[in-house]
């Protein structure tokens, strides 16, 4: 319970942390909403209209902390760009990066499971090093590049989906599914190919240890102590590694989302940077930051699941 | 321990088999999609698919702000009067108007039977709220600062608006057949979620970052539009446009780059029209060496202006020669192109008598987000070079571009295109006067400032044919004292999939999706 408290005290300060830096990041960036919404045609009484309008011309210590406690009672505030509510253009974008960062996820966990251990079975042997072989050229394919090669093999040369045309889960949910299971490729093979390798060392690296011989002796057949003994003690460390790629792919899933022109959270944090629409910037990067230490805590607590000897 | 073991190998098993299932489902219910939306291709015969490069940022007229959101309103808002592909102005809410001897009283009348797209009539009452919102007479700043001429409107009959200015001014007309200063209705509830005009399409849905659906009004005053469903699609990766087009995504893009459209196959047609802006050098006459008339005068015979166009869009595009270009019509001096004709001995004779015989540095700073001005520029560093001057070139992003270039002046040099927002010689010449609040370049020449007044002055006596003479005027003194290095009015290209028809140029930002058609 006190862990659990130091926790959440931790996470509350990394979030005010954040928050205040994002807005400092705004202070210091050339260039401001009013500029940016007024364009070519301000003049200098538009400009100043529009600051006090806004806000924009008060202390910057004023804005943040007005900003913050509005933040905390919930209210996200009005976009400067698109003059509507930041919590619904969040809402309404949100579920699909959260789909595509869960089915990624799911994609990983079920190509690399079988395939490290089925790899780490036949260490040595010509299939094992074909995989490894494989494995390393994939893990060294950066996301973005390997959306720009699913885009165009399976895109163009195949025409198993159209490139860009993307449909919301609003309007038609299968539709949506079997666009994005593309970037979820994209952004999930370059971590199966981590997590194989983990998970394949691993359990080489367990099945060298005693109580394998123990197990054995007691009359077990091979799979029974890999799936019985082994994993369990080999997985530990993938499952750290997959805590990690939970939260990297999310933010993966943003530049991903360019590629294959999805218009999700990534597309609403690009844009609204550039047009210097800070409470909509304010927000989703709170939010990314909570969900990365939230998924970090669940982590943890998975662990102890796993593993009783760790305790929580 | 040992039955825990075994469970976990069975979940992760099921799981396993759950996934490959439902990931091969996908795959071939992926395929049955394509196919069945090939053939909806052919049935639903009325619809278009449009790229636009940013989303809308603001569906009410008076709060629009970019340019690419106010080329797309104008299908959905109109004005009293509207600009037409010729660049003239042409009745639209209204059927006509009167202007007084004084050019103080401008008498509307309401079109008849005119409709919203709500389907209530179009009364003087809205046209009334309308112009009093841009005006800023419903309480709060004008929206339109050329707005605050205006004294007041007045409705003295059921289809007669009278708006009343302060003083006479020739651009008036102009600036309230521009989109903000569109009719709207005066009881809408919210125009931000729900926008309600009086144009060709109206609007169904909107999805941040992805799209706007709109479809034909079929109770339009005017011509109606051909195409009956039009989709908006936001392209935000430029680099996605090709692919989006060859996919059958989008069946419309304009701006292409001249790249992007050797890249389209025979799907598409490639249209060209003229970008309507002046692309220049502009040189801070403000701080040295471009303070000198002699440097700026080098730096345009250095230049070879069609060898940039050659290097950067395949030699498509228009020359110009002072800040007007060609689709101004009248004001538009086709001869001043001639004035610099590139001649490096005569360049370096005018540093030598500068007092830069050896040359100088300096540095370009270019808004990266515009890949011609970045490709133009580096043609450009690279012909200076010949005469010893060297240009760095620094990319910075838009929104800096805005605050230190075009706002705190703090800048040496800078390559980007500076267009009209309507079609009058204000909108190009008057930044040019020594106290323009918008003279990003310090230009300071008495002469100028004194042929832009008498431009001013022949207007407000309604002389057409002097003011346009002074007019002419200021683009020759321009030209003349070498205020920046004029290059070219670009060209626009537009990618149309075959067998849509009817796109048209406009002389100004607008996208007019009524002329669409099927063929």
């Amino acid at each position: 319970m006190r862990y659990i408290g130091k926790k959440l005290a931790a996470m509350i300060i990394t979030l005010l942390c954040i928050s205040f830096l994002v807005y400092l990041a705004f202070d210091l960036i050339p260039g401001d909403a009013a500029l940016a919404a007024l364009g070519t045609d301000a003049t200098s009484e538009s400009l100043a209209a529009l600051r006090e309008q806004l806000g924009l011309d008060r202390p910057f210590l004023e804005r943040y902390l007005e900003w913050l406690v509005h933040f905390l009672c919930g209210d996200f505030g009005t976009s400067y760009k698109y003059h509507l509510p930041v919590a619904d253009m969040i809402v309404s974008k949100l579920p699909i990066t959260v789909i595509m960062a869960v089915i990624s996820f799911f994609i990983m966990v079920v190509i690399s499971l079988p395939v490290g251990i089925y790899t780490a079975k036949h260490s040595g042997r010509r299939i094992d090093r074909f995989a490894m072989a494989l494995n390393q050229v994939v893990m060294s394919v950066p996301h973005f590049f390997m959306g720009i090669l699913i885009t165009y093999l399976f895109g163009m040369l195949l025409k198993f989906f159209t490139p860009g045309g993307f449909v919301s889960y609003e309007t038609d949910f299968w539709g949506f599914l079997s666009y994005i299971i593309f970037p979820c490729f994209a952004i999930a093979l370059p971590k199966i190919a981590m997590s194989v390798k983990l998970l394949r060392s691993s359990c080489i690296e367990e099945s060298k240890k005693d109580y394998v011989r123990t197990a054995y002796s007691k009359g077990n057949n091979t799979n029974k102590v890999l799936y019985r003994h082994v994993l369990r003690n080999a997985i530990i460390p993938v499952i750290t590694l997959w805590g990690m790629t939970l939260a990297d792919m999310l933010v993966g899933s943003i530049v991903i989302e360019q590629v294959f022109n999805i218009p999700g959270i990534g597309r609403i944090l690009l844009t609204s940077i550039s047009y210097r629409d800070y409470p909509v910037v304010e927000a989703v990067i709170v939010l990314i930051a909570f969900v990365v230490i939230v998924t970090n805590f669940v982590v943890d607590v998975i662990y102890q699941l796993v593993d009783p000897r760790i305790s929580v | 321990m040992a039955k825990r073991g075994q469970g976990l190998g069975k979940v992760l098993l099921a799981s396993m088999l759950l996934t490959l299932t439902v990931a091969l489902g996908g795959c071939s219910g992926d395929k049955q999609d394509g196919d069945s939306e090939k053939v909806s291709d052919t049935a639903a015969a009325s619809h278009i698919t449009i790229g636009i490069p940013q989303d809308l940022d603001s569906l009410v007229p008076s709060l629009s702000q970019g340019a690419g959101t106010q080329e797309i309103l104008y299908n959905i808002y109109e004005g009293l009067y509207k600009p037409d592909s010729e660049g003239n102005l042409v009745p639209a809410v209204a059927s006509d108007y009167t202007m007084s001897e004084d050019g103080l009283v401008y008498t509307f009348t309401l079109r008849d039977g005119i409709k919203f797209h709500n389907g209530n009539p179009v009364t003087a009452a809205d046209v009334k709220y309308s112009i009093d919102t841009c005006a800023g007479l419903n309480g709060g700043e004008p929206v339109i600062s050329a707005f605050s001429n205006i004294v007041g409107v007045e409705t003295p009959d059921e289809n007669t608006i009278v708006i009343t200015l302060k003083e006479s001014s020739s651009s008036f007309m102009a600036i309230l057949s521009t989109v903000e200063a569109a009719i709207v209705p005066a009881d809408a509830a919210d125009l931000q979620t729900n926008p309600i005009g009086t144009g060709p399409y109206k609007f169904v849905s909107r999805s941040l970052q992805e799209n706007v659906v709109l479809e034909r009004f079929d109770g339009y005053w005017g011509e109606p539009a051909h195409i009956k469903d039009v989709t908006l699609k936001v392209l935000a990766d430029s680099d996605s446009i090709v692919m989006n087009l060859e996919g059958g995504a989008v069946d419309l893009v304009a701006r292409i780059s001249t790249a992007q459209a050797a890249e389209l196959g025979d799907d598409f047609e490639v249209l060209e029209g003229t970008m309507n802006l002046v692309q220049a050098v502009y040189l801070n006459n403000a701080v040295a060496p471009f303070d000198n008339e002699n440097v700026r005068q080098a730096l345009c015979y250095a230049v070879n202006r069609q060898e940039i166009l050659d290097f950067v869009s395949e030699g498509k595009g228009t020359l110009v020669g002072s800040s007007m270009f060609p689709a101004f019509g009248k004001y538009y001096i086709e001869e001043l192109n001639d004035l610099y004709t590139t001649d490096i001995e005569k360049a370096k004779a005018l540093l030598t008598e500068a007092g830069y015989p050896d040359g100088f540095s300096f540095t370009m700073k270019v808004p990266s987000n515009y890949q011609q001005h970045v490709d133009t520029a580096q043609v450009v560093a690279e012909q200076l070079k010949q005469i010893g001057v060297t240009a760095d070139i620094e990319l910075i992003e838009w929104e800096t571009w805005l605050n230190d270039v075009y706002q705190g002046r703090d800048f040496e040099a800078t390559l980007v295109g500076v267009d009209a927002s309507t079609l009058t010689a204000g909108a190009m010449l008057s930044r040019f006067r020594s106290d323009a609040h918008n003279n990003f370049i310090n230009y300071n020449n008495q002469e100028y400032d004194a042929a832009y007044a008498e431009a001013l002055a022949a207007e407000s006596v309604m002389d057409d044919d002097r003011a346009t003479e002074a007019y002419k005027k200021c683009e020759t003194i321009l030209a003349g004292t070498a205020a920046n290095v004029y290059i070219q009015d670009m060209c626009e290209l537009v990618a149309v999939r075959k067998g849509y028809t009817g796109y048209t140029f406009y002389p100004l930002y607008i996208q007019d999706f009524s002329k669409l058609d099927i063929q």
